[in-house]
């Protein structure tokens, strides 16, 4: 029998990440002092990945109510409601700090996680999204993360059999130590068998079901819990390694059990296993737990206590039955080629209690650990300072040199990192598979049709770092916005979002203020786009020695498109001879665009400003025109401008399988020719529809108050702008042929994947 | 005449198209058919078989290297040699095929060593089989691939066997049916994407033509292939 009695000292604290005040706390919580086994519950449990202790209170904010709403924040995954007999289980969940050091297996597991929160709700995930970051793309270090992050979902989302249908890709230098996987998976639900994480009834069994445990991901939490360094860079060991077909056989098992209503509860382990999960699942019933470690199936001999409640091995479940189902329960995982082990049962008094041969070797009420109302809960009171670099973060637009030829900007604009083509990152993912996938990636957002029903579901993840790193509200607002956006441009009605929280030390009240800000412009966007939070993840300490990633909130949006007709809307030109309507208000803005950074080298604001009562209005018009069948296609403004814009509505055709179509515009405008052309305005958009359906789209933008403009119509195979201005002499021209656009755009990115 | 075809969709662990084969054939198609549990032993009763993609038994060992072994395929032979017995096997399908020695040949992993998921351009190579006869000869076909494996390999003795017996269904091509270098999206020898046993009841492929059903999704040339079993099954 192990002996798990240890001196405290400073080096024990600091291996478990726990602050000398915290431990403090866990002394009066226990009234004596902890052994090995309880220190290390304590510190998974409180690390901020799994406490919240710095976010809580500020993610109070978000609006997590609204006609749709399910199931908000606080369980596995949100379930919005469609109306029909099903509701839509979704949420985003980051997988940083492992993917940096550990890229193939780290994003693998990471896609994993999420899929697992999504079908222990009762839910089949029927689509992927992925929101990724890096840095500099020249650099060696960052393509080998690009590829090995793409090969990991590749492997992880094809095996299980999932589309993996959209997210973005964005390159940066803040995040050359610290890369961002986002992924987000959506499900469908019956809405009569909906699950939640709860270890309801005394007396009922524990059951463990999947993978066996073994020694890896020992301490996750806690890492993904401090900034990276080189000493825990080497922490692969910290790193579980994915098994994506035993995650196939745990989901049918798991939707065979759910749907034969087998069990009571059910939750994944994830972040801090054992640990977190049977604690959580005792919290939310006001019950308590006990387990038993011998039983625990384990994948190495010799695992004792401290190691079984700490692994993070994947592709593992808890859940709860009555004893009269826990045959029943064995015989659908035997079908299925797995396990069901009794390791445990749920208790009256509310304590969290582990025996190991017989003996006790945990006894820590439920409440210290999961309950952040608790009287010793380590919540944190950090308070924000607004950081100094934001004391000089603005161009005067003045100074900025306007550009000669808007030919060669917008062919340095199309071929940049940010802009050009993904093709060759998504073509590694099945993205068709359960032939749902009505709108490939490579438009504003994924289509994905629901079988037998009269909606279908529109998806994108938006999050544009550098504006909220330059104006985290606004860049907050932006982000909840943008992503709004996109959904509508598929003809679908926003309806509720998840988010994932990208940021630096937490501890560092500047990187607390950008924090603090940004949820606030979120959660007011959200108040009025009427689009509530319903899940999400914080991801904190994406920091190196070097630096602080921007500031980095992923907003991950489900709209509906609902009606028997099913209209809706792809972003590239559809026929010749259409209308080109640009929808929106070009403003003098270039501050935080693509352009200034890489044309000008500048990362500098002022962030383009939003209205987000023309925002609405902007989307309204869309989703109308999409509906009746007047819009044929529709492609929101942002990174790179109007130009950009208009050029990918040309040359994406390709992506699905039609011809591109050239573009033939004649603007007239008194602003600068850079703003005109690659600034960022927001609530724009451009719109393709017949000639005769002119009319009714402008009746439809005036009764929203936005403004419609003819701007040229489809045809040929050049992308021609002509810009008027009053005076000749500023008169421009841009005359590409669309082959050439098309050969930058697609080699762009593409080459290094 | 209406008598509707009876198709049985194999399930093995891992199999994650079995469900698309399902509404390919009973949504789209309006034919029956129902899953088949890898552990059952009974299939004489139905008239085709269809072995779907996926990731059988994870892809352990190779594509199709378990799968092989699982219990349903010991009667795979015996109905195989049945007349008027159909087997279609697609993407992991076709692995499993090859693993079986029920067509020859063996895959390997793509030329650029990655997943490769896209719509591809098919050329029918011989449109007098079971599951051709409503194409063209040299028409072709729009469907997607979604593989890591799928590079088709044999040696020159058995290629030039399959060429001579009329044993290759479709080739990689361009859109205009042009057998390209470049077109050979994963490097498989003579541009392979389908091939069929040589009585012709079985045909392995790597595209998907279940999921190229309706226009939505991108295409609907997938259904040349099923309306055609269909059709043979009809007349026959």
């Amino acid at each position: 029998m192990q002996n798990y009695e240890i001196a405290i000292t400073d080096e024990v604290l600091k291996e478990h990440n726990l602050k000398r005040d915290e431990y403090e706390n866990i002394l009066k919580i226990l009234g004596r002092k902890p052994n090995l086994v309880e220190l290390g519950i304590f510190s998974a449990m409180w690390s901020e990945h799994c406490s919240y202790k710095h976010s809580k209170p500020i993610l109070k904010k978000f609006p997590t109510k609204g006609k749709y709403v399910l199931q908000g924040p606080g369980e596995n995954a949100g379930i919005i409601d469609t109306g029909f007999d099903i509701g839509i289980a979704f949420k985003i969940e980051s997988h940083n700090h492992p993917s940096a050091v550990e890229p193939f297996q780290g994003a693998a597991t990471g896609v994993g996680g999420i899929l697992r929160d999504i079908f222990t709700m009762g839910a089949r995930p029927v689509a992927v999204l992925d929101s990724l970051r890096f840095g500099n793309l020249n650099s060696a270090k960052t393509q080998h993360l690009l590829q090995g992050v793409v090969s990991g979902i590749a492997f992880y989302g094809n095996c299980v059999g999932i589309p993996t249908v959209a997210g973005e890709t964005v390159f940066e230098p803040c995040y050359d130590d610290n890369c961002l996987v986002n992924a987000m998976t959506v499900g469908v639900v019956d809405k009569k068998k909906i699950k939640k994480g709860i270890a309801k009834g005394v007396g009922n069994s524990i059951m463990y079901i999947g993978a066996l445990t073994g020694r890896d991901g020992i301490h996750g939490a806690s890492f993904a819990s401090a900034e990276l360094n080189e000493e825990n860079q080497k922490r692969r060991s910290s790193v579980q390694v994915a098994d994506p077909f035993m995650e196939k056989l745990l989901l049918e098992a798991t939707l065979e059990l759910i749907d034969k209503n087998l069990i009571i509860g059910i939750q994944d382990m994830g972040a801090a296993g054992l640990t977190s999960s049977s604690s959580e699942m005792a919290f939310r019933a006001g019950t308590g737990v006990e387990i038993y470690i011998d039983r625990v199936p384990k994948r190495e001999q010799g695992m004792n206590a401290y190691e079984v409640m700490l692994s993070e091995s994947q592709e593992r479940m808890l859940l709860v039955c009555t004893k009269k189902n826990e045959k029943k329960v064995e015989k659908i995982l035997k079908k299925w080629g797995l396990h069901a082990v009794k390791i445990g049962k749920v208790i009256k008094e509310q304590k969290f209690i582990v025996y190991e041969k017989g003996k006790k070797v945990a006894d820590i009420p439920i409440r210290a650990l999961t309950d952040s109302d608790y009287k010793y809960f380590p919540l944190k009171k950090q308070k924000g300072k607004k950081p100094t670099y934001l004391e000089n973060s603005t161009i005067k637009i003045s100074d900025i040199k306007e550009p000669e030829n808007p030919e060669e900007v917008l062919k340095k604009l199309i071929s940049s990192p940010n802009i050009s083509c993904k093709s060759n990152i998504w073509r590694q993912y099945d993205h068709m598979v359960q032939t749902n996938t009505f709108t490939l990636p490579g438009s504003d957002s994924a289509v994905i049709n629901i079988k037998d029903r009269d909606i279908m579901l529109a998806m994108a993840t938006d999050g544009n770092g550098r504006y909220v790193y330059l104006d985290p509200f606004k860049g907050g607002m932006i982000a909840v916005a943008e992503a709004a956006r996109n959904v509508s441009m598929s003809g679908a009605m926003p309806v509720a979002f998840t988010n994932c929280l990208n940021f630096g030390n937490p501890e560092d009240p500047e990187v607390f203020w950008q924090f603090e800000k940004a949820v606030e412009g979120m959660a007011y966007a959200a108040k009025i786009l009427k689009t509530p939070v319903i899940s999400g993840n914080v991801s904190f300490y994406n920091e190196s020695v070097k630096e602080a990633i921007y500031p980095t909130p992923v907003v991950g949006m489900v709209g509906y498109i609902k009606g028997d007709k099913k209209n809706y809307a792809k972003q590239y030109f559809k026929s010749e001879g259409d209308i080109i309507v640009l929808l929106g208000i070009t403003k003098e803005e270039i501050g935080a665009s693509e352009y200034l950074k890489e044309i000008h080298g500048l990362v500098k604001g002022p962030v383009p400003d939003i209205d987000l009562k023309k925002e609405i209005g902007l989307q309204k018009t869309c989703i109308e025109g999409i509906r009746k069948g007047i819009i044929k296609s529709a492609h929101d403004i942002s990174k790179g401008g109007f130009a950009i814009a208009l050029t990918e509505s040309c040359i994406s055709a390709r992506l699905f399988g039609a011809k591109p179509i050239g573009a033939y515009v004649e603007l007239q405008s008194d602003i600068r020719l850079d703003a005109l052309l690659f600034g960022e305005t927001q609530s724009r958009a451009i719109v393709t529809v017949e000639k005769d359906k002119v009319m009714q789209l402008k009746k439809i933008a005036i009764k929203n108050k936005i403004l419609a403009t003819e701007i040229g119509k489809t045809g040929g195979n050049r992308l021609i702008i002509n810009i008027d201005w009053a005076s000749k002499k500023y008169s421009k021209k841009i005359n590409l042929t669309l082959e050439e656009l098309e050969n930058l755009w697609l080699n762009g990115v593409n080459k290094y994947v | 005449m209406n008598k509707k075809i009876k198709f049985g969709v194999i399930v093995f662990p891992g199999s994650n198209c079995d469900a698309d084969c399902l509404w390919a054939i009973k949504d789209v198609l309006h034919q029956d058919a129902e899953f088949i549990w890898h552990e059952s032993k009974n299939i004489e009763n139905y008239d085709v078989i269809v072995l779907p993609g996926g990731f059988s038994y994870g892809d352990y060992l190779r594509s199709g290297a378990i799968a092989r072994f699982a219990k349903v395929m010991e009667k795979i032979n015996d109905f195989v040699n049945k007349k008027n017995k159909f087997v279609i096997g697609i993407c992991n399908g076709f692995q499993i095929l090859l693993e079986a020695g029920i067509l020859p040949g063996a895959m390997l992993h793509n030329k650029n060593l990655k997943f490769i998921c896209e719509y591809v351009n098919l050329v029918v190579e011989n449109n007098d089989t079971p599951f051709t006869n409503k194409c063209e000869k040299g028409q072709v076909l729009k469907i997607p691939i979604a593989h890591g494996e799928g590079n088709y390999y044999c040696d020159d003795k058995t290629l030039n066997k399959l060429i001579k017996n009329d044993e290759i269904a479709f080739r990689y091509s361009t859109l205009k049916g042009e057998i390209t270098e470049e077109a050979n999206v994963n490097g498989s020898v003579y541009n392979i994407a389908g091939i069929l046993n040589r009585k012709k009841n079985v045909l392995g492929m790597m595209p998907h033509p279940e999921r190229a059903m309706i226009e939505e999704l991108g295409s609907t040339d997938g259904k040349y292939i099923w309306e055609s079993l269909i059709n043979f099954i009809k007349k026959s």
